[in-house]
């Protein structure tokens, strides 16, 4: 309420949103570089240690960081680290959006299950959420080990460790917005004999966009991660995992190269989850701005616009 | 052939001992155009009644039927238009296509969808507002919206379950009248479930008065007042009568 007074008494002299945005995002990324320098000035002056030595060998320094992107990767190397790290990164990202799409799709798919019949949730949900208390770490190997007897390519097995993290915010997500519609809404349907399938097209699915694509950003995140972990057992030489990994080994005399690495990989995930923003504005159309911003206040709307 | 009858319905919730006996007995003839309430206490059963002629709850005992068919029948050929407390647009699609959701369904084609959700919006005074969204209308807009979406497929009955309860008293007033001009226009029969007495004797020609455990029918009060019913009749000396006979049967069954 207070908020919306100020826009409206401010709306004269406002920049566009996405400068205001922009500018507090370079203003934000200034300040936390300006907190990382600081820490190591003045732990260095005041000879402080706790929690973390204030030296290059485990805090290196922001440029360093930059200047490790853009030198070459390896002694006499003509790639420099930022390509080979983009390179590792597509890699793992083609890893990942299989992955997400599998695990969309089944998730999905597993949510209207859900919703038509409560039998099937009450029975199944257990094992549904039984599946994420087991290890990734644990499943990993296992699935490696079967798509190399199938002869399938490893990295289609890493997708699918990928979608075993993916898949499970989008049912629980996507069921609560198939259920979202008030009972009234479903006797309206059923006034106007509508099939099953219609009603599901109708109703259920676009009041579930909202929650489904906060599910998609969450599983856009994880997919990414589940990814980078399935190409440790794999022995992938191409993605982040291993890159991660051999870098992480090597942190005491070159700490720059994973601080580099840890960047890149974030920007993945970043990307990825930008790509689904993008085709949630697109798709889901007709809201007032202000609950665009806000995905959370966004179902709440929904079910206020239903109800 | 009465457009509604209905004959010693009686509905059950639950069994053993939690079960609630919400209707007994009911017996209710309904002619085609009527306009009847059916008003009474809070769990009297009056929008179990109304979803038992809609098909959306099925009878424990008796029979009903609707323009001949069984309810089951009669919601398959879609005889019902319903319209609830809560408007229940769907708020990702304009004033337009809310219209025509239901059209949408039965498989009209686009031109025949566009003309009805136009002469439909015109009917309830929304013309202009086509293109608009469900959250950018009043309460009254919303339900108004909801009365042109019910109407749109021509259902021979319209079921309407406490629609204004929602309202401020003089929005409230206001869609009353409009109620009844699309009404003598159309002459559809109309159920409509109110737990206001001036609403229901203002509106109907018939007011069926319930009581509550189990809920049954005590008392029909038939509504003998001229239509057209406007501002004048609000302020008609037997109107306050009817409003006093309403009351009074209300309460020799608390």
């Amino acid at each position: 309420m207070v908020a919306g007074a100020v826009d409206t008494w401010t709306e004269g002299r406002r920049l566009p949103q996405w400068l205001r945005s922009t500018l507090w995002f370079v203003a934000i990324l200034g300040f936390l570089l300006l907190m990382w320098e600081g820490y190591k000035f003045l732990w260095t002056e005041m000879g402080w240690s706790w929690p973390v030595r204030p030296i290059n060998r485990s805090m290196p320094h922001t440029w360093d960081i930059v200047d490790a992107l853009f030198s070459p990767a390896r002694r006499g190397g003509s790639d420099i680290l930022l390509v080979i790290l983009g390179e590792a990164a597509l890699f793992t990202l083609r890893e990942a959006v299989l992955g997400f799409v599998i695990g969309a799709i089944v998730g999905f798919f597993l949510a209207v299950v859900f919703v038509r019949s409560p039998l099937a949730e009450r029975s199944l949900m257990p094992y549904v959420v039984a599946s994420q208390t087991v290890p990734i770490i644990a499943i990993a190997p296992m699935v490696v080990l079967w798509a190399g007897r199938n002869d399938w390519p490893q990295w289609i097995a890493v997708a699918f460790i990928s979608s075993y993290l993916t898949f499970f915010p989008v049912t629980i997500n996507a069921l609560r917005g198939l259920q979202s519609p008030p009972p009234t809404a479903s006797e309206l349907m059923r006034s106007y004999a509508a099939t099953p399938n219609q009603e599901l097209r109708k109703l259920l699915v676009p009041a579930a966009l909202p929650y489904i694509f906060t599910a998609l950003k969450i599983s856009a995140t994880a997919s990414v991660i589940g990814a980078i972990i399935g190409e440790l057992p794999a022995g992938l030489p191409n993605g982040l995992g291993r890159v991660l990994l051999r870098f992480a080994s090597s942190f005491s005399s070159a700490p720059e190269k994973l601080f580099a690495a840890v960047i890149v990989s974030a920007l993945a995930g970043i990307v990825f989850v930008a790509a689904i923003s993008l085709a949630e504005r697109m798709i889901v159309r007709a809201r007032p701005e202000v609950f665009q911003a806000e995905p959370e206040s966004l179902s709440v709307a929904t079910h206020r616009g239903i109800a | 052939m009465s457009a509604v009858d209905i004959r010693g319905v009686s509905k059950v919730f639950g069994s053993g001992p939690g079960q609630v006996e919400a209707l007994k007995d009911i017996d209710l003839s309904i002619e085609s155009g009527q306009f009847v309430s059916l008003i009474g206490p809070s769990g009297c059963g009056k929008s179990t009644l109304l979803r038992l002629v809609g098909d959306l709850l099925p009878p424990t005992g008796g029979s009903l039927t609707v323009a001949g068919k069984t309810p089951h029948e009669a919601r398959l050929s879609r005889d019902y238009g319903m319209v609830f407390q809560q408007a229940t647009l769907l708020d990702w699609r304009s004033v337009r296509a809310n219209v025509e959701l239901p059209l949408e369904i039965m498989g009209a084609s686009a031109d025949e969808r566009t003309a009805r959700a136009e002469e439909m919006l015109e009917l309830v005074q929304l013309g202009d507002f086509g293109g608009h969204y469900p959250w950018q209308l009043s309460g009254g807009m919303q339900q108004r919206v909801a009365i042109a979406r019910a109407l749109s497929f021509k259902p021979s009955l319209l079921l309407m379950d406490e629609p204004f309860g929602a309202l401020d008293e003089m929005t409230r007033e206001a869609m009353q009248d409009e109620l009844l001009r699309i009404w003598e226009r159309s002459k559809r029969t109309v159920i409509f479930v109110t737990h206001s007495i001036p609403e229901a004797v203002f509106l109907s020609q018939r007011t069926v008065v319930m009581s509550r455990r189990p809920g049954r029918i005590t008392r029909i009060v038939d509504i003998d007042l001229p239509y057209p019913r406007d501002e004048d009749t609000r302020e008609d000396r037997r109107f306050y009568d009817k409003v006093t006979e309403v009351r009074e049967a209300l309460r020799e069954h608390e």
